[in-house]
């Protein structure tokens, strides 16, 4: 029972991608072409509210509802896994015009063949595990 | 109020949307980031044979809890709050993909996804299902090199002003202008 809102939030969380169309490869085409306002407004609001919302949260010293303190773990410091990396992630991004999240949402949406994606995401990340070692971070 | 709800959701709503489901994961004691989902998949696949997949993949239910969440929003989006209508781009995109071959977005297919690369009559040949992998194999590997997605780093990371983050959605939208300005007119 403790899990259900993780199910709540993910059902608003698909809802929401679906419905601020942002899972569309129609919309991911026209922000990479910079023709349309609203992908950029949808990222920009949501990034505006998280900068201050985490402000807030660090100012205020607010728990989280176990009572626990909120930690935001810093990111590793480095150059190239997130560049590069980025870049290996923008490619794919742009091709099938999803992201991870918007994968399994439009599979939820009857886009069925978006299964095949989202499968061989997985294979991807296995392939990163198989030969990270080799790579520059 | 439900009118409102159905119908396409404006950006200022669908992004403070976002920030509602970052935030509510962070005060439930997590964080918002998908593709740790992906990592976590490969450790229940491979049984934690593999290093960088042996950890205790269990501590990460909650995300996969949140990623049937997510089919299920889908479903109910479609199914409940569909207004009817396909995507509406901008005439200038709709311009630049009818050169590549693209149709406008049709509600005789999904509405959201091109039935150029989406229908399984174009996924079931040697070439459709070679781009939807090579799709899904470029997104897995970057975004677990760049520890972190769209949402990991675009929206989590930013919002903590995290450089590396800054980074990575510089990277995202590097290799998204490449495919999309360099390499489309190639593919399609």
């Amino acid at each position: 029972m403790r899990f259900i809102k993780y199910l709540l939030v993910g059902i608003f969380f698909g809802i929401l991608m679906a419905k601020s169309e942002a899972f569309s490869w129609y919309r991911i085409q026209e922000m990479f072409r910079f023709q349309a306002f609203h992908m950029y407004g949808i990222i920009g609001t949501a990034v505006v509210l998280g900068v201050i919302g985490t402000w807030l949260i660090k100012k205020l010293k607010i728990n989280d509802i176990h009572g626990e303190k909120i930690i935001f773990t810093p990111k590793e410091k480095g150059f190239y896994r997130y560049f590069l990396g980025g870049s290996i992630f923008g490619l794919g991004w742009a091709l099938g015009g999803a992201c991870p999240g918007p994968m399994v949402v439009s599979i939820g949406y009857g886009v069925l063949s978006m299964l095949v994606v989202f499968f061989f995401s997985i294979v991807g990340t296995f392939l990163y595990g198989e030969v990270r070692d080799r790579l520059p971070h | 109020m439900w009118e409102f709800l159905i119908n396409p959701w404006p950006w200022w709503f669908s992004g403070a949307a976002i920030s509602v489901t970052m935030f509510a994961l962070i005060l439930f004691g997590r964080s918002f980031g998908f593709s740790s989902n992906l990592r976590t998949l490969c450790a229940i696949a491979t049984r934690r044979k593999v290093r960088f997949f042996d950890f205790d993949w269990k501590k990460e239910t909650w995300n996969l809890i949140f990623l049937v969440g997510a089919i299920i929003g889908g479903y109910l989006a479609n199914t409940y709050m569909n207004h009817g209508e396909a995507v509406q781009i901008s005439q200038a995109t709709i311009t630049d993909l009818a050169a590549l071959g693209f149709g406008e977005p049709s509600t005789s297919s999904s509405g959201v996804q091109p039935d150029e690369l989406y229908a399984w009559e174009n996924v079931l040949t040697i070439r459709g299902v070679l781009i939807l992998a090579v799709a899904g194999l470029l997104v897995g590997f970057g975004t677990r090199y760049a520890g972190g997605c769209t949402s990991g780093h675009a929206i989590s990371g930013l919002s903590d002003l995290q450089l590396p983050s800054l980074i990575a959605v510089i990277g995202f939208f590097t290799g998204g202008l490449i495919m999309t300005h360099l390499l489309y007119p190639f593919i399609f």
